[in-house]
């Protein structure tokens, strides 16, 4: 009995924070849908205009307004829409009359599988070129990470892309070409495997299907491999700063007076440090990536999520746009999240 | 430094696994030698119901997976076949139609074709009521009155219409996709809430045609699997697998790679770099779309006829097209895409300054000024600047007002343009279809409301409204090209509207390809009759 008042005021302030948590959640989510739905409707395009073409008459255009509620008040329009995505109801495709859950849930594990390997790409390469840099400021390394850095912040990602596929893909024939899967591999995959995350690599695996997967991961690496080099730019650059900040520091010295070998001092001792604000980093870098790489997605036709949303824009399928960007909204809030706890983790101060 | 170790094993061992993994795959990168790949942009697709495909790629599956009453022949699409009827027959009185079935052909599923199929199906096609059901709304056919118009009789399938039109008028409509012959069977079978339907037939075929749609993905691909006991004979190749590409310069690569067989939307650079390698080939058709400049005749100026003759001639056509439109448009000089019933295939016009400045001396129209709505795509753009500058040579004065494409048809149909770069696209294989829209205007006030092109640019077509009404009521198939032909060259002498160009499509495939047909103008793709 004793333990009880303790265990329940933990309780109690576990719950505190989950509701706060899942509060701001929805706040977050709500302002996002806000904001995207308005601007949706103050843009001077004619969502009815863009749907039913160029012939259509003007009874089949008033017809086509209020199929599609263009007619209630806009207040009274947005509640309909928070009301129903709140039920999982994102709305049918105005172009393709498709359920947008249905479509996004096709584009999101495509778009996440690259968005995912690609920052892994992003951290193996990008953390340790940072630390070198850091640790060597103004030698040729530190020149060749920043030099290499800027290029993948400044070469336009679809000239790298195609000149990637150009050499790879054409020329050396290393890997596999745009798409996710060979013709023959893409066959067998919709027909003989049952698909349970949509991610291919994933799928292929649980499926047992080892001649799949490495088709599959040919076809990913150049995207996944493009994606990553951008973001080991940015990861790197970050690192060396951070790390740079640490190395600084009075505990460093202390540590490297009290003859504490060198790749301790940094891997251990400043890192932990480093590792609070590169978490944010690398869950920001993430969480771009998730949004989709419409470029990249374009060249490599890969059929993810930015493909598909500005697909949606460009035909005005506001129902599309607006639950792409939800699944989005969706990712960002959850790697804070995510961010959040391992703050926790590395950083007792903040637990 | 003492973590170079870790940091160099980390890298290779990274290298080695991505090495390991892509090199042997890399070689099973080659068609398969019985599956037809193709590369193209098929994000227009918004369904594959066949009473609702009414986009371009949307069409080219259900061209291949089913059949109507009248088929084309892909090789050469001229005019009406036998398709599932064998033989048909008009009344006295031009209003009945007998169609009479051929025996023994059956549906995918097995079930044999029967008339009350192809009744069904027609009858579904208005009762659907989607985008291209006004094709046989035409007919005098609606909702209400279709199950008497449309009806069966043994095997004869026989169709009413209001007025004694064209019997060509009948039988080009009959070719287009909305009227399709459906396996009303199975269809009915996967009616969800009265869809009739339309759901299933999104990812599912129920038709005659030589392929049955296995797999659909949106902005992914569809997969075609060839049936046995197709009537044509079946089809060559067993499977065709379509892919998504929006992307020119990657179908190209794909293509040289061998891991497409056809890339069907490259560009004119795309098309040069290929024509030079042995391996591949390059085949050019034409679509149906026609790129035209319109004056908004509100505007009195454009009421002149001396006026519009010396723009006609003030226009760079061949410039464009061998140049900035190369490989994508040829010249074009009437409203019918070449192709069509009647179309006018000369090129009366052609750049001549010194004529189109004595033509505006002529008019008597001084300092004219024109404003070009042009849409925000490249090649419109680069066709109306030069226009404008051709136009500036002779002493015309152009503005470009450059924006969406909605807005400016926002516009347009407003009658608020002064003048417009536009491209019109027919609707189904028969002349009525633009000739109804740019030589057709019974009501010319603000409030008519007609909505043809005519109207919009509020052209009183005068004589033409009734040669566009004759012309679709002439029972004589030859009489009625030739009142075409009259109504193309009176359109362009004397309308506010200048046709310039017709969209061309080109189709890069491997050398080994034989037997693609894009169906031009008028019809859609056939996969059925491609060997490699």
């Amino acid at each position: 009995m004793t333990g009880f008042p303790i265990s329940s005021s933990l309780w109690a302030s576990r719950l505190r924070g989950l509701a706060a948590t899942l509060f701001t959640l929805a706040i977050t989510l709500v302002g996002l849908l806000f904001v995207t739905f308005i601007i949706s409707r103050v843009v001077p395009i004619d969502p009815v205009l863009a749907i039913v073409g160029a012939r259509a008459t003007d009874a089949q255009i008033e017809t086509a307004r209020v199929a599609l509620g263009l007619e209630q008040p806009l207040w009274q329009q947005f509640l309909i829409y928070v009301g129903n995505a709140l039920q999982g109801d994102l709305g049918t495709s105005i172009r393709t009359g498709e359920p947008v859950i249905t479509a996004v849930g096709r584009a999101f594990p495509a778009t996440m599988e690259l968005a995912t390997l690609a920052t892994v790409i992003g951290v193996i390469a990008g953390v340790p070129a940072g630390v070198l840099a850091a640790t060597r400021p103004g030698s040729l390394a530190d020149h060749i990470v920043r030099l290499v850095g800027l290029m993948g912040y400044s070469i336009p990602v679809f000239w790298l892309g195609l000149i990637g596929l150009l050499l790879f893909y054409g020329v050396l024939g290393w890997v596999g070409g745009p798409g996710r899967l060979d013709t023959a591999y893409d066959m067998m995959f919709q027909f003989e495997v049952t698909p349970v995350t949509g991610m291919i690599l994933v799928d292929t695996l649980l499926a047992g299907r080892f001649d799949m997967f490495a088709n599959a991961l040919s076809h990913i690496v150049l995207p996944a491999g493009l994606l990553g080099y951008v973001s080991m730019a940015y990861i790197s650059r970050m690192t060396r700063s951070f790390m740079m900040n640490e190395l600084g520091q009075e505990y460093i010295t202390t540590a490297r007076v009290k003859g504490m070998p060198e790749w301790r001092v940094i891997w251990v001792h400043a890192m932990r440090n480093v590792l609070v604000p590169l978490i944010t980093v690398i869950a920001l870098s993430y969480a771009n990536l998730l949004e989709g790489a419409v470029l990249t997605e374009t060249i490599f036709a890969w059929p993810g999520l930015g493909s598909y949303i500005t697909d949606a824009l460009m035909v005005n399928d506001m129902p599309a746009v607006l639950g792409g960007t939800i699944v989005v909204g969706v990712a960002f809030v959850t790697l804070n999240l995510v961010s959040d706890l391992l703050y926790r983790l590395v950083d007792p101060r903040a637990r | 430094m003492t973590f170079d170790p870790i940091l160099r094993r980390a890298g290779l061992a990274a290298a080695a696994a991505l090495m390991l993994t892509a090199a042997p795959s890399a070689l099973l990168a080659a068609t398969p030698a019985d599956t037809l790949v193709i590369a193209d942009a098929i994000d227009d697709i918004v369904s594959l119901d066949p009473q609702e495909a009414f986009e371009f790629s949307a069409l080219d599956v259900v061209n291949n997976t089913y059949d109507g009453l009248v088929e084309l022949d892909p090789a050469q699409p001229t005019g009406p076949q036998p398709g599932l009827a064998e033989s048909w027959e008009v009344s006295e009185d031009g209003l009945t139609f007998t169609f009479k079935m051929k025996d023994g052909i059956t549906f995918s599923s097995g079930n044999p074709v029967t008339a009350e199929d192809a009744a069904l199906s027609l009858q579904r096609a208005v009762k659907i009521d989607k985008s291209p059901a006004f094709i046989l709304n035409q007919f005098g056919w609606t909702a209400d009155n279709v199950e008497q118009m449309v009806t069966f009789d043994g095997d004869k399938v026989i169709l009413k219409t209001d007025k004694p039109y064209a019997p060509t008028f009948l039988y080009n409509c009959l070719t287009s996709g909305v009227a399709s012959i459906l396996d009303m069977k199975t269809v009915m079978e996967h009616d969800v809430n009265g869809d009739m339907g339309n759901a299933w037939l999104n990812t599912n075929s129920a038709g005659t045609g030589a392929y049955v749609l296995k797999s659909f993905k949106p902005n992914e691909g569809y997969i075609l699997e060839a049936r046995a006991g197709h009537w044509r004979g079946d089809a060559r190749l067993k499977t065709v697998f379509m892919r998504h590409v929006p992307e020119a310069a990657t179908q190209r690569l794909m293509l040289e790679k061998g891991d497409i067989d056809i890339a069907r939307e490259l560009s004119p650079v795309d098309i040069e770099a290929i024509g030079s390698n042995p391996a591949l080939k390059v085949e050019q058709d034409v679509g149906g779309q026609i790129f035209y400049l319109a004056f908004n005749q509100k505007n009195e100026n454009y009421k002149n006829e001396t006026f519009l003759n010396a723009m006609r001639w003030a226009i760079d056509y061949n410039g464009l097209a061998e140049t900035v439109l190369k490989g994508n448009m040829v010249t074009h000089q009437a409203f019918l895409p070449k192709g069509y019933l009647g179309a006018l295939e000369d090129l009366p016009y052609s750049l001549d300054v010194e004529k189109a400045k004595a033509l505006l001396a002529e008019s008597g129209v001084t300092d004219p000024k024109v404003v070009i709505d042009v849409r925000n795509a490249s090649d419109r753009m680069e066709m109306a600047q030069s226009i404008q500058n051709t136009f500036g040579q002779v002493g015309i004065a152009v503005e470009l007002n450059i924006g969406d494409g909605s807005e400016q048809l926002k516009r347009y149909r407003a009658r608020q343009h002064d003048a417009t770069l536009q491209s019109w696209g027919p609707d189904y294989p028969d002349p009525q279809t633009n000739a109804s829209t740019f030589a057709w205007n019974r009501n010319n006030s603000d409030e008519g409301k007609v909505g043809t092109l005519a109207w919009r640019n509020a052209y009183d077509p005068g004589p033409l409204n009734d040669l566009t009404e004759a012309a679709v009521m002439e029972r004589d198939g030859d009489k009625r090209a030739a009142m075409y032909a009259e109504l193309q060259q009176t359109h362009r002498e004397t309308s506010p509207f200048i046709a310039m160009f017709q969209i061309a499509h080109n189709s890069a495939m491997g050398t080994n390809v034989e037997g693609f047909h894009t169906g031009g103008a008028i019809d859609s793709a056939a996969y059925w009759l491609v060997t490699k």
